[in-house]
C-alpha cells in the first residue's frame, strides 16, 4: 500500500516536470539573449540558446547534487540539532520506534532534537538508508503522548513517501529560477545603460528588443510560476501525509489535537526559506489570511487540516478512503489517491485514546476564563469534539458551525432577550424605556435598537420580518 | 529469419514478464514474513517485560494477588501459542494478555505511591510502547497480507502463483470484544 501511495505521485510529479520546462526555456531564453546582445541582431542565436540550457541544469545538478549528499547534514547543522537516544528521551524514542514499524520502515530514522521553545517538527533524508526526524525540545514538553505520536507519523510520512526527495528538487529549481531571475533583472538596467553608453561611442549594436523583452517577461514571471507550482506539490504533500499519519496511528484526533497546539506556537526562530516546507508547520508564519496565495504558502491551512482529522475520527473508520471523501468535501477538489492505492488499502477502526495521565494546570485555568467570560455576556457552546466555542455578546448567530470538526451547534440562550407569550408572538420586554436599548433578532443577521423615544407596540426585523411586540414596564 | 527473430523476441520479453511477476511474489511473500517476524519480536519483548512490572507492583499492592496471577497465565498460554507458531491461536492468545494487562493497569490506578515510583514509571511506559509496538506490528503485517493477498489473487500474478503455489496468508485478526472496545480510563 505504501509503495502505491509512493507512486500515486503522477500529478506532482507533472507540476515538477512544467517546472523543469520552465527553468530549461527560461535559462536558453537567456542563453540566446546573451548571444544576440554581443553578436549582433543578425547572428543564429539557437547555439547560445543550447549553452544557456545548459548552464541551467549545470546549475541546477550542482545544487541538488550537494542537496542530495549533503543537505541532510547541513539542515541539522544549521538548526542546531542535538541527536536523541533511548536514554535521554526514551518516550519520544519509544515512539518514533512505533511508527518506524506500523509504516514497515526497515531502517529506524534517527531522532533530533533542537533546543527551541517554539512546537514544530520536521524530517530530512533523502536517501531512504539515512534518514533523520527532529523536532524541537517545545513539542516534547507540551505534546501528549498521542499528539506527539501523530506529529511523528506525519513526519514519517514524508520519510515514507519521499516527499524530501521531491521537495528538495523542486526546492532547488525554485531557487536555480529565483537566482537566475534576479542576476537578469539586474542585468539588463545594466545592459540598458551600457549599450547607451556604447552606442554613444559608435560601436555596439545592442541586443534583439524582442529577445531582450522575451527575458524580461521571463524574469518578472518565471520566479512566480515557479513559486506556484512549488506551494502546489509541497500543499498536497502535507495532507498526503497527514492521511497517512492517520493511517499509521489509527487516531486522527492526536494529530489534529498536535496541530491545535502547534498553531500556536509553531514560529521557529532559525528557520530558512529554504527548509520551511519540511516543517509540519509553516514556521515562518507570522499571521494574517491563511487561506490567501502568498501568506503561509507552503502549507494548507491549518484549521482545513484539522476539521478533515476531526471528522475523520468521528467517522469510526480510519481510511484513506475516507481521508479522501473529507478532503473532497473540505476543500472542493477532487481526490488524492488513486484507485487502486485505495483498493489495496485496509479500514482500520479508530483507536481509543492512550490511558495516560495528563496532570492539566490549564484546563483548570481555562476554566477559570470561561467563568469570567460568560459573567461578562459571553456565550458559551461546548461541541461533541471537545470544542469550546465562545461567542462575544455582539455575535448574533442563532448557528455556529463548529470550526474544528464542522458540526452545525445551535446557540441556546440567544433569544434571551425575547420570549413567546404563549402564541407565535414574540415578545420584548424593556427594561428601561429611557435608555437605548438593543437585542438581536432570531435570525442573527439584525439587532434591534431601540431609542429612549420609542414607544411603539411592535417592532419588525428588517432582515427576516420577524415581528416582534415591545412591552413596557409599569 | 525474421520469423525466428520475431519469435524470439516474443518468447524473451514473455519470459522476462514472467520472471518480474515471480520475482514480485516472492518480495511481497518476504515483506509479509519480515512482518510476521516484527510482531513476535514484540511480543517475546512483552513477555520480559511482565515479570519486571508484576514484581514492581506486588510490593504496593497486597491485595491484588488475583490480577496478577491472571496476567502471569494469559503470559504462560500466549507463550506456547507462539511457540506453536499457529497464527490464529497466537492472535487469540495474545487478546487475552492484552486484556488481562489492561485490567492490571486499571488497578495500578489506584496507588498513587506505585505511580510515584521513577522504576515502575519507566516500566510502564515501556510497556505501554511495547503494547503500541505490538499493535502497529499486526497493523503493519495485515497491511502486507493485504498487498500479498491481492497480487496472489489478482490477474495476471495468480497465474504465476498457481503455478508455484503461493497461498494466500491469514490476516492477524484480534477476535476478543475488548480489544476493540478499549476501556476508556478518566482520571
Amino acid at each position: 500500500m505504501w509503495e502505491l501511495i509512493r507512486i500515486n505521485k503522477r500529478k506532482s510529479l507533472f507540476v515538477l516536470i512544467l517546472m523543469f520546462i520552465l527553468m530549461v526555456s527560461f535559462s536558453g531564453a537567456i542563453g540566446a539573449g546573451f548571444y544576440t546582445y554581443y553578436g549582433g541582431i543578425n547572428i543564429d542565436w539557437v547555439p547560445g540558446m543550447l549553452w544557456g540550457t545548459l548552464i541551467g541544469i549545470l546549475l541546477w545538478a550542482v545544487q541538488a547534487a550537494v542537496a542530495y549528499f549533503a543537505g541532510d547534514d547541513i539542515v541539522l547543522h544549521f538548526n542546531m540539532a542535538v541527536v536523541v537516544t533511548p536514554e535521554s528521551y526514551p518516550q519520544l524514542y519509544n515512539i518514533v520506534e512505533e511508527m518506524k514499524i506500523a509504516a514497515g520502515l526497515a531502517v529506524m530514522p534517527e531522532i533530533y532534537i533542537v533546543q527551541s521553545e517554539g512546537l514544530n517538527a520536521f524530517a530530512t533524508g533523502i536517501r531512504p538508508e539515512k534518514t533523520a526526524i527532529c523536532v524541537t525540545r517545545g513539542l516534547v514538553e507540551n505534546l501528549t503522548r498521542d499528539e506527539l505520536q501523530g506529529v511523528i507519523a506525519h513526519e514519517m510520512s514524508h520519510i515514507l513517501n519521499r516527499d524530501v526527495l521531491f521537495m528538495t528538487f523542486a526546492g532547488v529549481m525554485l531557487g536555480t529560477i529565483t537566482m537566475l531571475s534576479n542576476v537578469m533583472l539586474r542585468g539588463t538596467v545594466f545592459a540598458n545603460s551600457n549599450s547607451r553608453r556604447s552606442r554613444k561611442k559608435g560601436g555596439f549594436s545592442g541586443g534583439h528588443p524582442l529577445v531582450i523583452l522575451i527575458i524580461l517577461l521571463f524574469a518578472i514571471v518565471a520566479p512566480i510560476l515557479a513559486r506556484i507550482f512549488y506551494f502546489t506539490i509541497s500543499k498536497k504533500r502535507e495532507y498526503l501525509a497527514d492521511a497517512s499519519a492517520a493511517r499509521l496511528t489509527r487516531y486522527p484526533i492526536g494529530l489534529a489535537s498536535a496541530l491545535e497546539k502547534i498553531a500556536k506556537h509553531s514560529s521557529v526562530d532559525f528557520v530558512s526559506k529554504i527548509t520551511a516546507p519540511m516543517f509540519i508547520v509553516n514556521p515562518r508564519f507570522t499571521g494574517g489570511d491563511e487561506d490567501s496565495l502568498f501568506a503561509a504558502s507552503t502549507h494548507p491551512p491549518i484549521y482545513k487540516r484539522i476539521a478533515i482529522l476531526t471528522q475523520l475520527q468521528h467517522s469510526g473508520k480510519v481510511s484513506l478512503e475516507n481521508y479522501q471523501k473529507l478532503y473532497e468535501k473540505e476543500l472542493e477538489t477532487s481526490g488524492l489517491f488513486s484507485k487502486t492505492t485505495l483498493e489495496s488499502d485496509k479500514s482500520e477502526a479508530a483507536r481509543a485514546e492512550s490511558t495516560e495521565k495528563i496532570t492539566e494546570f490549564t484546563e483548570s485555568r481555562k476554566d477559570v476564563a470561561d467563568v469570567i467570560l460568560a459573567n461578562t455576556g459571553f456565550k458559551i457552546l461546548t461541541c461533541e469534539c471537545g470544542l469550546k466555542i465562545k461567542l462575544p455578546p455582539s455575535d448574533l448567530r442563532m448557528k455556529v458551525i463548529c470550526p474544528r470538526c464542522r458540526k452545525e451547534l445551535s446557540v441556546s440562550g440567544e433569544s434571551a432577550a425575547m420570549s413567546g407569550n404563549g402564541g407565535n408572538e414574540l415578545v420584548f420586554m424593556r427594561k428601561n424605556k429611557n435608555s437605548w436599548e438593543s437585542f438581536p433578532c432570531q435570525c442573527g443577521k439584525f439587532t434591534f435598537q431601540l431609542s429612549p423615544l420609542f414607544r411603539g407596540t411592535y417592532a419588525v426585523c428588517k432582515r427576516c420580518g420577524t415581528k416582534v411586540k415591545i412591552e413596557y414596564p409599569e | 529469419m525474421t520469423f525466428v527473430l520475431i519469435f524470439l523476441v516474443v518468447v524473451v520479453v514473455c519470459a522476462l514478464t514472467l520472471f518480474g511477476m515471480y520475482n514480485k511474489l516472492v518480495g511481497l511473500r518476504n515483506i509479509v514474513k519480515n512482518s510476521w517476524s516484527q510482531i513476535d519480536v514484540q511480543l517475546k519483548r512483552r513477555f520480559d517485560l511482565i515479570p519486571n512490572l508484576v514484581e514492581t507492583a506486588k510490593g504496593y499492592m497486597k491485595h491484588e494477588s488475583e490480577t496478577f496471577i491472571k496476567v502471569t497465565e494469559a503470559r504462560a498460554a500466549a507463550m506456547s501459542a507462539i511457540n506453536k507458531g499457529d497464527v490464529k491461536e497466537i492472535g487469540a492468545a495474545a487478546a487475552n494478555l492484552d486484556s488481562a494487562l489492561a485490567k492490571m493497569m486499571l488497578t495500578f490506578e489506584n496507588y498513587p505511591e506505585l505511580k510515584a515510583n521513577q522504576n515502575f514509571l519507566a516500566l510502564q511506559e515501556e510497556l505501554t510502547s511495547t503494547e503500541n509496538k505490538v499493535a502497529f506490528a499486526r497493523q503493519a503485517y495485515n497491511d502486507a497480507v493485504m498487498g500479498y493477498n491481492n497480487a496472489v489473487e489478482m490477474f495476471p500474478t495468480n497465474i504465476i502463483a498457481g503455478m508455484f503455489s503461493f497461498k494466500q496468508s491469514d490476516f492477524f485478526e484480534i477476535e476478543d470484544k475488548e480489544e476493540k472496545q478499549a476501556p476508556k480510563v478518566t482520571f
